[in-house]
C-alpha cells in the first residue's frame, strides 16, 4: 500500500502558524504568563580576565522590590559532579554559574538580581559595585597562533579526527605546476536571532518546569536534570515557538541554569530574558578562523594536492573547534588531501555552532581558492569544478547516496547567464557608469544528518488525527511540514490532522540543528502515521461487518479519511465508521525511527548546491551591492516547496551578511566587545538583498532516509561569501581574503 | 535606568526657567537617542521635561525669506515638506539617508541637533575611559577600535564623530539655530553650534544648559536648490555614515560662483570645509577643480589605526558629490 499523498507532502502550503505569527498571537518563551513570576537580571563582568575581588550589593539588596542578589560569594554551590553543566559533547558547554569568582570573558555572568519587576531588578543590578583583580587578557587569534593546540577531534555527534592526511599532500602541492597558497580569515560573528534567549523556570517540590527559547527541549531537559541530579521525567521543558536560533539556541547557556537555580532558592517562578548585548559572548558565536589554504593542479586543471590548516579561537576554559576543514575533505576528487584543525585560547566566550558551522567559513577559503586556481589556469571556474567532480567521497571512499551537483551547476549557470562571465572573464572588464560589475560562483555542500527520533500518531473515532513529537520549530516551518507528512501519510486532509510539538512530555526527538529535523523527526512522524494506518487497515479487514472484510491489506488504499480497495474504490468505508463500529475511541501508535547504520557505512550523504551572483562595486567608494542571485540546490525531496524555498533564501541573506558586514569586534587591548548591539553589528537590511532565484533539482535518493530529504536549513548560506568575493574580484581585480568585504577593503590606493 | 521625574511642558517660555532652576534636567523630544542612553546608563538625568506637546512643529516660510523649521518638526515631516524638497534638496536627502522610517517618524529636528556620538567607548559604561562621558578618564578610542572615528579636528582627548546626517546638510546650508534662555533669545550660526572636542569633549555644543532650541532657520538661497547629499556606509541603508558629503554649487558663465561643502562622519561636528569652498569659487566646475577642493578639504586630516581609509574615501566622495551636483560630468 502506498500511503504517500503527493498532493500534500511537498505542497507549497502556507504555514499553519503563519496567521498567528503575523497577528501577534504567538507566545514565545519570555511571554508566557506564569502566576507569581519574579524577574532575574544577570550582572555581567566589565573585564575580560581575572577575578571578582568583591561585590558591594548593599544598595541593590535594599532597593525596592528586590528579593535576593546572588553573587559568586553567596550562590549555593552545585554538586561537584554537575561540572557546571558541561558534558561530553561540544554542545554541552561549561558555564559560568556563579560557582567561582573567576572571570574569563567580557560580559560573563557574575551575579543575578531577582526582583518583583524587570525594571526594579535592572535598576538594582546597576547599583552593584564590583571590584576586580584584573589580568592581562588574551585578545587576538593571529597574535597567538604560535600557541595553537590540537583539539584531537572535531564534530558533534559524528566525531572525526582533527587532522587528516593522505598520500603526501604537501609534496603533491609543492610539485604542482599550478597552485594557489593563501591565508583566508573569517571573523567572529554572532547569530542575532530576532528573539533574544529567555527562560522561565518554576519548581513544584522536586519537579521543575521550564519555558525556554531553545532548539532542543530534550537537551535543556537533560542538562537541567544533570545539574540538579533529577530524573529526566521530573523536568518538563516547553517551547512552542522560537524566533530564530541559527545554532545559538542549540546548547544550553548560563541564563537557563541560573533561572532554575534562582527559582529554587526564591521558591517562586523566575524569568531571565537576555538583552541583545548579553547574547554576545554568552550564547556562542562563530569563531574567528585563520585558514591557510593550498591547492595544486596540473596544467589541465586536475587537482593533485590540497592542504588546509585551520586555527580558531576558543575560550580559556572550554574547547570548540570550528570544523572548517570538513568540506575540503569531501568536495573535490583528489587523493592527496591534508587538513588540520587547531585552537587558540582567548578571553572571549566559547564559540559554538552557527548556521553551517564548518562549511560556511571553510568554503570561503576553499571556494575562493578554487576561483584563484581557475584564474591561474585561465579556466572557467565552473569547468574547473566539473573537472574535479567527486563521484565518490574522497574522505569516506564510498559513493554518494545521490549527488545532483552537476545539474545544480548547469541549471544555475543557465538561469544566471554565466555565458556573460565566460565572454568577459577579465577583472574590471564590465562596468555600468561608475559601478564595476562582476560575476562569481561557488559550490555549496552540507551533510545530511539524522538522529534517532520518535513520534506518536493517533486516529480518532471522529475521523480526525492527532500526531505528536516533542520537536521544536525555530521558525523554519516544522509545525507545517510535520502536519503535511502526517496528513499525507495518514490519507487525511490537512484540516483533519492536528500536530503538536514543543513539550518534553511528547515523544523524544533530537535537537533542531545540523539541518536534521525533517530527516529525523519527519521520518519518525511518517513511521508512526504509517503504523497507525496499518493498524486501522488490520482492524477493517478483520471485521466481518466491514466492506473490506478479508481483503489483503496490501490492496487497501487510504485517501480522504477513507479506506478502500485499490481495484474497486466503491468498496470501502471511512476511518470513523471502522472505529465507531468497533467502539474504539482512538487508535494510537508510537514509533521510533533511527538512521540505518548499514546505509550510512555504504554511502556518503550530502546536500549540494551552486551559488551564482552578480555584484556591483562603486569605483570610488568600494560600496558593494548584490544585484542578482541564482542558486540551484539538490536537497532531495521537499516537504513544502514554499518553506524550503524560504529556508534557502534566508540562508543566502545570512551569507550576504557574512560576506559584506558581520563582525563582532573586540578591543585589541582588553577583549571588551565594542559592538554588541544591532546598531553597530550590521546584518543585511532589505536594501542589501536582491531578488533571490532558487532552483531545486530533483534527485531520487533511496538510501538517505524514508522521506528522501537532505535538509535545507543550512545549505543556503554555504558558498555565499565565496561567490560574492569571487564576483568582487571579477568586478574590481581586488582579491579580499578576509571577511567581511567592507568598502575600505575595496578602496584601491587608500591608506 | 536610574529613577527620574517626568513632567510635560505646556509653555515654551517657561522651559528655560525650569532648566535653570533644576540641574540634571533633560529635554525629552522624540526620545530616539536620549532614552537609549538612559537605558545604557550613559545619561542619568534626574528630571525629564517632555516638550513634545509644545506648538513647535511647524515648517513655514519666513516672511523676509528662507524657511523656519520648528524644533519639534519630525525628521520625516521635514524630509517630505515641499518647502524643503524644492528649496533645499540636500536637507531632504540627508534626512532620508538617516536611520529608518520608524525612527524618522519619532525623531525631532532639535533632538537630531543634539544627538550624541556613536563612539563605542562613549556608548557603553563598561569602558572605563571616555572623556566625553567621564571628563579626565581618557579616550578609549584613540588607540582602540577607531574605524568609525574622526579624521578632522580631533584632539588627544576625543576622536568621536557627530552621527547626524541632517546636521551635515544644515552646516552646508548656513542654517541658524534659534534658542531661548532665561534672559531671552539668541541666534547661533550653525558652524558655531557644534564644538570641536579640544580639552572638553564633554560639551558637544555651545548650547547653554538652560537654553531651549525652538527653531532652525534656513536662509533664502537660490544655490541651495542645486544641492546633493552623498552618504557612504557599510550597508545600503540604516547605518551611520563612514563618510558623507553635503554639496551645493552655483555656476555662472562656466565659473563657480557659490560653493558649499560639508562632511559627515569625519569630525566631532558636521565639518564645513571652507578650504574646499575657496578652491571651488571662481574656478571652472570640472574634475580638476573638484579634486583640488577635495585635497584642500582633507589637507589636515589625520588617520588612526583603523580609520585612515576615510581620508581617501572622503576625497573621492567630495569629488563624487560635486560631480553629481554640477550636473554630471559623469553620473554618480
Amino acid at each position: 500500500m502506498d500511503s504517500r499523498n503527493p498532493d500534500i507532502i511537498g505542497a507549497p502550503l502556507d504555514r499553519t502558524d503563519g496567521r498567528l505569527k503575523v497577528t501577534g498571537g504567538v507566545r514565545y518563551a519570555s511571554e508566557i504568563n506564569v502566576p507569581n513570576l519574579v524577574y532575574g537580571v544577570i550582572v555581567n563582568s566589565t573585564i575580560s580576565a581575572g577575578s571578582v575581588a568583591g561585590m558591594d550589593t548593599k544598595a541593590a539588596e535594599g532597593s525596592p522590590g528586590v528579593l535576593v542578589v546572588f553573587t559568586p560569594f553567596n550562590m549555593p554551590k552545585l554538586p561537584k559532579q554537575s561540572s557546571m553543566g558541561a558534558g561530553a559533547t561540544p554542545a554541552a558547554k561549561k558555564l559560568a554559574l556563579l560557582q567561582e569568582p573567576d572571570v574569563n570573558y567580557f560580559l560573563q555572568p557574575i551575579g543575578v538580581v531577582v526582583a518583583d519587576t524587570l525594571e526594579r531588578a535592572t535598576h538594582a543590578a546597576s547599583l552593584i559595585k564590583v571590584t576586580y583583580d584584573e589580568k592581562k587578557p588574551l585578545t587576538d587569534l593571529v597574535a597567538h597562533l604560535h600557541e595553537a593546540f590540537s583539539p584531537g577531534q572535531i564534530g558533534g555527534s559524528d566525531k572525526k579526527p582533527a587532522d587528516s592526511s593522505e598520500n603526501a599532500p604537501t609534496a603533491a602541492l609543492h610539485s604542482a605546476p599550478r597552485r594557489v597558497e593563501q591565508i583566508y580569515q573569517t571573523p567572529i560573528e554572532n547569530h542575532n536571532p530576532l528573539e533574544p534567549h529567555a527562560t522561565i523556570a518554576s519548581w513544584d517540590g522536586d519537579r521543575l518546569t521550564v519555558f525556554d527559547a531553545t532548539q532542543g527541549i530534550f537537551t535543556t531537559r537533560q542538562r537541567l536534570a544533570g545539574l540538579f541530579g533529577l530524573h529526566d521525567e521530573n523536568v518538563r521543558v516547553i517551547c512552542h515557538y522560537v524566533g530564530g536560533g541559527f545554532g545559538s539556541k542549540g546548547p544550553v547557556w548560563a541564563h537557563t541554569m541560573l533561572a532554575a537555580m534562582c527559582a529554587k532558592e526564591v521558591k517562586r517562578p523566575v524569568k531571565i530574558a537576555l538583552t541583545r548585548a548579553q547574547m554576545f559572548n554568552n550564547t556562542g558565536s562563530r569563531a574567528h578562523t585563520h585558514q591557510s589554504f593550498g591547492v595544486g593542479a596540473d596544467d589541465s586543471g586536475k587537482i593533485t594536492g590540497i592542504v588546509h590548516d585551520v586555527t580558531n579561537n576558543t575560550s580559556t576554559f572550554d574547547e570548540f573547534p570550528e570544523q572548517a576543514t570538513v568540506a575540503t575533505r569531501m568536495l573535490y576528487a583528489c587523493d592527496s588531501i591534508q587538513t588540520t584543525q587547531r585552537l587558540v585560547r582567548l578571553n572571549l566566550g566559547t564559540p559554538s555552532y552557527m548556521r553551517a558551522p564548518g562549511e560556511a567559513p571553510g568554503t570561503f577559503a576553499l571556494e575562493c581558492a578554487m576561483d584563484e586556481l581557475a584564474r591561474e589556469l585561465k579556466m572557467d571556474p565552473v569547468e574547473l569544478r566539473l573537472k574535479n567532480y567527486a563521484e565518490t567521497d574522497p574522505e569516506k571512499k564510498v559513493p554518494f547516496s545521490s549527488k545532483g551537483l552537476r545539474e545544480c551547476y548547469q541549471r544555475a549557470a543557465e538561469k544566471f547567464g554565466w555565458d556573460k562571465y565566460k565572454a568577459s572573464p577579465d577583472p574590471r572588464s564590465i562596468r555600468d557608469g561608475k559601478w564595476l560589475v562582476g560575476y562569481g560562483m561557488a559550490t555549496a555542500t552540507y551533510p545530511t544528518n539524522r538522529s534517532q527520533s520518535s513520534a506518536s500518531a493517533c486516529i480518532n473515532a471522529d475521523g480526525t488525527a492527532l500526531v505528536l513529537a516533542g520537536t521544536q520549530d525555530l521558525g523554519t516551518g516544522t509545525w507545517t511540514v510535520m502536519a503535511q507528512v502526517s496528513a499525507g501519510t495518514l490519507g487525511l486532509p490537512m484540516n483533519k490532522v492536528r500536530f503538536e510539538l514543543g513539550d518534553s512530555v511528547l515523544p523524544k526527538t533530537p535537537v533542531s540543528g545540523g539541518s536534521q529535523t525533517a530527516a529525523s523527526t519527519g521520518s519518525a512522524v511518517q513511521a508512526a502515521c504509517g503504523a497507525v494506518l496499518q493498524k486501522l487497515i488490520a482492524m477493517a479487514v478483520a471485521d466481518a461487518s466491514s466492506p473490506l472484510h478479508n481483503a489483503d491489506p496490501k490492496d487497501v488504499t487510504a485517501a480522504n479519511g477513507r479506506l478502500s480497495l485499490a481495484g474497486d474504490p466503491s468498496k470501502g468505508e471511512s476511518y470513523a465508521a471502522i472505529l465507531t463500529r468497533a467502539g474504539v475511541p482512538r487508535l494510537e501508535v508510537k514509533s521510533e525511527s533511527a538512521p540505518d547504520k548499514e546505509e550510512k557505512k555504504k554511502f556518503s550523504m550530502h546536500a549540494f548546491g551552486a551559488q551564482f551572483c552578480e555584484v556591483r562595486v562603486h569605483e570610488d567608494s568600494g560600496e558593494i551591492r548584490i544585484a542578482r542571485w541564482v542558486g540551484a540546490f539538490d536537497i532531495g525531496k521537499r516537504l513544502n516547496e514554499k518553506t524550503a524555498n524560504s529556508q534557502i533564501k534566508g540562508g543566502v541573506v545570512f551569507g550576504i551578511g557574512m560576506a559584506l558586514m558581520e563582525k563582532t569586534v573586540a578591543d585589541d587591548r582588553d577583549a571588551r566587545l565594542v559592538n554588541p548591539n544591532l546598531a553597530e553589528y550590521h546584518i543585511p537590511v532589505n536594501a542589501d538583498v536582491p531578488e533571490i532565484d532558487v532552483i531545486f533539482v530533483d534527485t531520487e535518493d533511496a538510501h538517505i532516509n524514508p522521506l528522501g530529504v537532505k535538509g535545507v536549513g543550512e545549505i543556503g548560506i554555504v558558498g555565499v561569501p565565496a561567490a560574492i568575493a569571487n564576483a568582487v574580484y571579477h568586478a574590481t581585480g581586488v582579491r579580499v581574503r578576509e571577511l567581511p568585504l567592507t568598502p575600505d577593503k575595496l578602496l584601491v590606493g587608500a591608506a | 535606568m536610574h529613577p527620574f521625574t517626568y513632567s510635560r511642558a505646556t509653555d515654551p517660555a517657561a522651559v528655560p526657567g525650569e532648566l535653570a532652576e533644576h540641574a540634571h534636567t533633560k529635554i525629552l523630544g522624540g526620545g530616539t537617542n536620549l532614552l537609549d542612553l538612559m537605558k545604557m546608563g550613559v545619561e542619568r538625568p534626574q528630571r525629564l521635561v517632555d516638550v513634545t506637546r509644545l506648538p513647535l512643529a511647524k515648517i513655514e516660510e519666513i516672511p523676509a525669506g528662507g524657511v523656519r523649521i520648528g524644533a519639534l518638526a519630525r525628521n520625516s515631516d521635514v524630509a517630505e515638506s515641499p518647502l524643503i524638497t524644492k528649496n533645499y534638496p540636500v536637507l531632504s536627502q540627508a534626512l532620508l539617508a538617516g536611520a529608518s522610517p520608524q525612527l524618522r517618524n519619532a525623531a525631532t529636528t532639535a533632538g537630531n541637533l543634539l544627538q550624541r556620538t556613536r563612539c563605542y567607548y562613549f556608548y557603553d559604561p563598561a569602558f572605563p575611559a571616555c572623556n566625553k562621558r567621564i571628563p579626565g578618564s581618557g579616550c578609549g578610542a584613540l588607540e582602540g577600535q577607531n574605524r568609525i572615528h574622526a579624521i578632522l579636528g580631533a584632539s588627544e582627548a576625543c576622536i568621536a564623530t557627530h552621527p547626524s546626517d541632517m546636521c551635515v546638510a544644515m552646516a552646508a546650508l548656513d542654517a541658524v539655530v534659534q534658542v531661548r534662555g532665561p534672559k531671552g533669545e539668541r541666534s547661533i550660526p550653525f558652524k558655531e553650534f557644534h564644538r570641536l572636542p579640544g580639552e572638553h569633549p564633554e560639551h558637544d555644543t555651545t548650547l547653554a544648559t538652560d537654553e531651549l532650541i525652538y527653531a532652525v532657520d534656513l536662509p533664502d538661497a537660490a544655490w541651495a536648490k542645486n544641492s546633493y547629499y552623498l552618504k557612504v556606509r557599510d550597508r545600503a541603508s540604516y547605518a551611520f555614515a563612514l563618510v558623507s558629503v553635503a554639496a551645493a554649487l552655483a555656476v555662472d558663465g562656466g565659473k563657480i560662483r557659490t560653493a558649499r561643502v560639508a562632511l559627515g562622519g569625519v569630525a566631532h561636528k558636521p565639518w564645513r570645509s571652507e578650504a574646499a569652498e575657496e578652491k571651488l569659487v571662481g574656478a571652472s566646475a570640472d574634475e580638476a577643480t573638484f579634486k583640488a577642493a577635495a585635497e584642500a578639504a582633507l589637507k589636515h586630516a589625520k588617520g588612526y589605526k583603523y580609520n585612515a581609509f576615510k581620508i581617501e574615501l572622503a576625497k573621492r566622495s567630495i569629488v563624487r558629490a560635486l560631480t553629481q551636483v554640477s550636473g554630471g560630468l559623469q553620473a554618480a
